[in-house]
């Protein structure tokens, strides 16, 4: 099926069959040329659009590097070592505001509380030395030239007992902050007594450790959720309590495009806290939500949701004893003897027992009509990989039948990024609109959710085009793809000055 | 796989200089694990009683912690139904520099001053924390119900 794009352009044919035939014309992850141009001139020359935040991406080195200015900056404020000022930050989780604060406050209280037992800037060597007459307390060893090790507690054990403690601490219990003396004794474990004592691949995992701890504790920080991915992500602009105004998707270097107030794929236009609402109300409801509206009708007289396994269609409700046709759903006491075959469809009490059905359905209804738009939405992206490889396929078919150059068929792959990411915006814009109260604005947004929905199945309706085709076309498709992107980034536009202004009113409560 | 040295040393010293009121013997087909009795320290609820324990020492010991846990029912804040214990050097506090002496002894002093507010059974610290008084009678009850020492058990 994927491997023929010819097949696929016969059975859809031009493309503007059905409705549900652009499903398969999804755009993908491609392009990024595009992307990559595009992030590079963004920050100097480009204002940013009103859906945007300014934000950074650190590589591990950049990370270590701002761990090193963090301690360097400490440690010159306060006339300590750079190894002090390091235990100290850890201790305050690199807070450096509120350590900062405490240590002018009581300096040697502070120096105490995180373990630090000199704060003389005498250099302390950790040397792993024999000592005549030494027994190991841990493993109750007394060999002769058994090498030991101490912080500046004096506590000593063997440096076996002691490199096994510390690898135990960090490989086995994952800890980096809060390493202290074997014996029960809160003297701190700096970066220089663990180099000492454990094998370089330990120390790594310590570092590794450190990093993750560093990025964790900052608010402006998020670790690349893709997998694989080293990348970490600078926000400086944004924090938790920003959040119900402001979308803030950044792209990482790696290209995966996530929000970095939740760390989930790129949702907008929808705040976080709709985000994380609508999927848990989909995990729990949308399979139960259409089976129930597949499957069941309710006692016209007591609401009780019944599902018919058999029988005929005389129904007492067991709830209520109500006695009612399961097809009209009207009262059996008007059917006479008419078994099996209703034919009264008109008979008032059927009526009006299928309006106030309709109506009582009215909420499951409005939700599965969300969430089927969300899920066809959804499905197309997960279609993404397939239509990517079409795509690749058929610009090296371009090339080859048109005598178009590589450069020249670039046209495809950006209208295939564009279908992409105007799909996932279209996805998130059902997630919204479900939550947002019936007024005029949301009118508004309904209206370029409309346009936007258009736009991108008139695009993904020339990809079904056959390849001869689709090079007479290329103005049209280029055109469309323009077309497709101003369409998203007026909503993302109007969207996100509503989300600042506040002018979005939901019917749920938002913390 | 034989014992290390520091489990043997330490298990001599339990025999050679025992704790007052703690008593600990390894079974002889694992010498990892630990039948052990603590007495009921003075002035508090469980005076009077012997309550049972196991000890077991794992592969990692010293560098985590052993494993202990009561086996006498007991009403205790921070003793579960199944005697889990929640006490720190048990825990995030242990030091491989700790020892079972040490750590029986700490066990000993959680039940002369029970802290019911980092609980391990809920109901008991509520009871406790509201109507202490029932609650210590009700430990004293228990005390005399399951903890009675075993004229034989002395050795």
């Amino acid at each position: 099926m994927s491997d023929a794009s010819d097949d696929y352009d016969d059975d859809y044919g031009p493309g503007s069959d059905d409705g549900f035939g652009y499903e398969s014309y999804e755009g993908s992850d491609y392009g990024d040329d595009g992307n990559d141009g595009f992030d590079d001139v963004k920050p100097e020359s480009m204002k940013l659009k009103p859906y945007e935040v300014a934000y950074e991406v650190l590589s591990v080195g950049d990370i270590q590097r701002q761990q090193d200015k963090l301690i360097e900056q400490v440690a010159s404020i306060l006339g300590l070592s750079n190894q002090n000022a390091m235990s100290l930050l850890l201790f305050f989780k690199w807070n450096n505001d509120r350590l900062l604060e405490q240590y002018t406050e009581d300096p040697e209280g502070v120096l105490k509380k995180a373990g630090i037992s000199i704060d003389d800037n005498e250099e302390f060597l950790y040397e792993l030395k024999p000592v005549p007459g030494f027994f190991c307390d841990i493993c109750c060893e007394d060999r002769k030239g058994l090498l030991t090790f101490a912080l500046e507690c004096g506590h000593r054990y063997c440096a076996d007992c002691y490199r096994q403690y510390t690898t135990q601490k960090i490989v086995d219990e994952g800890e980096s902050r809060n390493l202290t003396c074997a014996a029960d004794c809160p003297v701190v474990m700096n970066d220089k007594s663990i180099q000492k004592i454990v094998e370089p691949a330990v120390y790594e995992r310590y570092k590794t450790l450190l990093h993750r701890t560093f990025v964790l504790d900052n608010e402006h920080l998020i670790w690349c959720p893709a997998p694989n991915c080293e990348y970490a992500v600078k926000c400086d602009d944004v924090s938790a309590k920003d959040l119900t105004s402001v979308v803030p998707t950044v792209t990482c270097k790696c290209n995966h495009k996530f929000c970095f107030g939740c760390g989930l794929p790129d949702h907008q236009p929808s705040i976080c806290a709709l985000v994380s609402k609508w999927i848990k109300k989909c995990e729990d409801d949308s399979e139960t939500a259409n089976w129930i509206s597949a499957h069941t009708k309710e006692c016209p007289k007591c609401r009780a949701t019944i599902e018919k396994n058999g029988g005929c269609n005389h129904m007492t409700c067991r709830k209520c004893k109500y006695e009612f046709c399961w097809i009209c759903i009207g009262n059996w006491s008007e059917h006479g003897t008419s078994w099996y075959n209703c034919s009264r469809y008109d008979e008032k009490s059927g009526v009006d027992a299928r309006d106030s059905q309709a109506k009582s359905r009215a909420s499951l209804e409005r939700y599965l009509h969300y969430y089927n738009r969300y899920a066809n939405h959804e499905q197309s992206a997960k279609l993404d990989k397939d239509i990517f490889v079409r795509t690749e396929k058929k610009m090296t078919q371009l090339q080859s039948t048109s005598g178009m150059s590589w450069i020249e068929v670039q046209y495809l792959a950006q209208a295939s990024a564009a279908l992409q990411e105007c799909r996932q915006t279209l996805k998130w814009t059902y997630a919204f609109a479900f939550y947002l109260e019936r007024n005029n604005d949301t009118h508004i947004f309904e209206d370029n959710q409309q346009d936007l929905e258009l736009a991108v199945e008139n695009l993904s309706s020339l990809f079904g085009k056959p390849i001869q085709e689709l090079a007479e076309i290329k103005v049209q498709v280029m055109d469309r793809t323009a077309y497709c992107n101003r369409r998203r980034e007026n909503l993302l536009s109007d969207t996100a000055k509503g989300l600042a202004e506040g002018r979005w009113k939901y019917q749920v409560q938002i913390k | 796989m034989s014992l290390p040295k520091r489990i043997i040393k330490e298990t001599e010293r339990l025999v050679s200089d025992p704790v007052p009121g703690i008593n600990a013997v390894p079974h002889e087909e694992n010498l990892r694990y630990f039948d052990v009795t603590v007495d009921g320290p003075s002035q508090s609820p469980y005076e009077g009683g012997v309550f049972k324990l196991e000890l077991f020492l794992p592969e990692e010991y010293p560098m985590v912690a052993p494993k202990v846990r009561f086996l006498t029912k007991i009403y205790h804040p921070n003793i579960d139904k199944l005697g889990r214990i929640c006490l720190d050097v048990l825990k995030t506090n242990w030091s491989p520099a700790l020892q079972i002496r040490t750590i029986l002894l700490s066990v000993q002093a959680l039940l002369g001053a029970p802290n019911p507010d980092d609980p391990l059974a809920n109901d008991v610290a509520q009871r406790w924390k509201e109507d202490e008084r029932a609650a210590i009678a009700t430990a004293k009850e228990w005390t005399q119900t399951y903890a009675k020492p075993e004229p034989e058990a002395e050795t």
